[in-house]
């Protein structure tokens, strides 16, 4: 009994997920007959062979590719320096009360979407990659998370460094990093997840579509049906569309997730725990 | 003299997160001002006029404005409960299984919905549950009619909860999964000693063990009482089904960024996020008092 639950459960999430993969190798003609369920019919590589020719793809693929890049890089870095003087105590760290303040408050208030697209129209940033990094460049979440990573290292090794004579530039890069290097994964894994999934900020701050990272791109694909206001018209429109070639796009773009998320996974589970329950 | 070095390094860390914050969180609450102006872009937030609380006034007079508030709330207290629910029974059904490799495959294959993105997942779901779909095919061999599950307002709304919960299930029992490993094996071993079978142990043991998680995570829940969940809605639904789907977050994007109403659309979205600070810092307090635990 619990076993048949327990695989109706998995199998609900692997199921559509597999039936996607299936849709994408399929024959056309066999996809619009709804033919397909878990195995392709009439195997094909066609819109794969499509897809490949594709430049608008390749482009956007190649901007989200880019945005992963640098946003982690700017993420991280932010985040890692400003969450350790935030572990500290007021008593080591002076000012510590009134930067988690600021911090606190910006968690929770914020312009909302009108007022921030405002400023990033006011900085020029419209159209850039940067209006997809800088806005969201500090999540107040992960940093407090990370905080508390640091709150929990052994103050004894700070200590024998300090009698070394290490700044704290050095003991944050060389105890405090390495000791703490499983939550730093986890926020790494969040922040790849975010800007690699983020369709919202391209639609909002970018005009030209040849610009859009490719989950834009994506959602994209299917605004057209989102604009129909006839049932009969939406029936007819599910016909005609190219689901093989969709099919075939969506898994290409979640691939590079698929790839690391095996590798991530024991960290992002440590984390969530270590992160909502402190012990 | 060794510690004012310490504070210069550490002023000079908190500096660069400081500006973006400054700039893409603390100046956009100043825009907040728009919500109370006949805000036009041409002339600036120092030229437009001053209308004090004729948006909010307007806002109330809209007739959706009672139905889009009924939505959001309805359909994120609908996610919450079938979500925790879901959740917590993964977890103790998983719990029960001793076959290492089982539980492990099973565990990556449940957290992986929620790594993907509504953009990706909307093509999934309309491909399921299309009219000609494999749902619709299954219906049909039952012998009942095909029905319209992404177009009808009787559907849409039960739509929304079941995929948002599968999507979300697996990540959310991380956090019980970890809480039951913490039960003192001890209670398990005295409960049997005592004659109980395995369901009297969930009943007297495990799920005992369980409140203060389910206690904690549910307070925590309660600011999302106004977060029915943008990404999902905004890539699932269309016109047809506005009337039971369209939430205080989807309204605010058309009506603020896609009809331009710039100072109608923060005047809602300031509604929303007061109320929403007044729900986080209740659940903080609520925490605290039931489990001590702090957000922040």
């Amino acid at each position: 009994m619990i076993w048949i639950l327990l695989l109706a459960l998995t199998l609900s999430c692997l199921i559509p997920l597999i039936n996607l993969v299936a849709i994408s190798f399929s024959d056309n003609a066999a996809v619009s007959a709804n033919m397909v369920s878990i195995f392709p019919v009439h195997p094909t590589f066609s819109s794969y062979e499509k897809l490949f020719s594709d430049s608008q793809f390749w482009r956007s693929f190649m901007i989200s590719v880019e945005r992963v890049v640098l946003g982690l890089i700017v993420n991280m870095s932010l985040m890692i320096l400003a969450a350790y003087p935030l572990s500290k105590s007021s008593k080591q760290f002076r000012a510590q009360k009134v930067y988690m303040n600021i911090v606190i408050i910006a968690m929770l208030f914020s312009g909302g979407l009108i007022p921030t697209f405002m400023v990033v129209k006011g900085l020029h940033l419209l159209d850039s990659i940067w209006a997809l990094i800088l806005p969201g460049a500090v999540a107040v979440g992960n940093v407090i998370l990370l905080m508390n990573a640091f709150r929990a290292v052994p103050k004894s090794l700070e200590e024998a460094a300090t009698i070394d004579g290490a700044s704290q530039w050095r003991i944050l890069s060389t105890i405090y990093v390495p000791v703490v290097l499983p939550t730093i994964a986890t926020v790494t894994l969040f922040t790849i997840v975010g800007h690699w999934n983020d369709y919202f900020g391209a639609l909002v701050y970018i005009n030209k579509t040849s610009n859009y990272p490719l989950q834009t791109y994506i959602q994209q694909l299917s605004v057209d049906a989102q604009n129909i206001t006839d049932p009969q018209k939406l029936i007819e429109y599910a016909k005609i569309s190219n689901r093989t070639l969709n099919a075939a796009k969506i898994v290409v773009s979640t691939l590079p997730l698929l790839l690391i998320y095996p590798f991530m996974q024991k960290y992002f589970v440590t984390g969530i725990v270590v992160g909502s329950l402190k012990e | 003299m060794k510690n004012k070095k310490d504070q210069t390094a550490f002023h000079l860390m908190l500096a660069p997160s400081m500006v973006f914050l400054i700039i893409f969180s603390f100046i956009p609450m100043f825009g907040i001002v728009m919500a109370f102006q006949n805000y036009i872009p041409a002339k600036g937030i120092s030229g437009s006029a001053w209308v004090g609380l004729d948006n909010f006034k307007f806002m109330f007079q809209i007739p959706d404005s009672r139905q889009i508030l009924i939505n959001t709330m309805v359909i994120a207290i609908w996610k919450i409960i079938v979500g925790t629910f879901v959740s917590i029974v993964f977890a103790l059904l998983l719990n029960e299984i001793r076959v290492r490799f089982a539980k492990k495959f099973m565990q990556t294959v449940v957290y992986l919905p929620n790594f993907l993105s509504w953009a990706v997942l909307a093509t999934v779901v309309m491909n399921i549950f299309s009219y000609e779909g494999p749902v619709n095919a299954l219906l049909g061999w039952l012998g009942i009619d095909p029905v319209l599950f992404m177009a009808s307002n009787h559907w849409f709304r039960p739509m929304l909860v079941l995929t948002d919960v599968w999507k979300g299930f697996g990540y959310g029992s991380i956090i019980y999964l970890a809480s039951l490993t913490a039960i003192d094996p001890g209670l398990y071993e005295a409960s049997s000693i005592d004659g109980a079978n395995r369901f009297k142990q969930l009943w007297y043991v495990t799920l005992p063990g369980l409140m203060p998680t389910i206690l904690l995570v549910t307070t925590l829940n309660l600011p999302n009482v106004l977060n029915a969940g943008f990404d999902q809605i905004f890539n699932l639904y269309n016109p047809l089904v506005y009337a039971t789907s369209d939430i205080i977050d989807t309204y605010v994007y058309r009506v603020g960024l896609v009809e331009r109403q710039y100072s109608l659309g923060t005047a809602i979205g300031l509604l929303r996020s007061v109320v929403g600070i007044v729900l986080i810092l209740s659940a903080n307090k609520l925490a605290q008092k039931l489990t001590d635990y702090r957000i922040f």
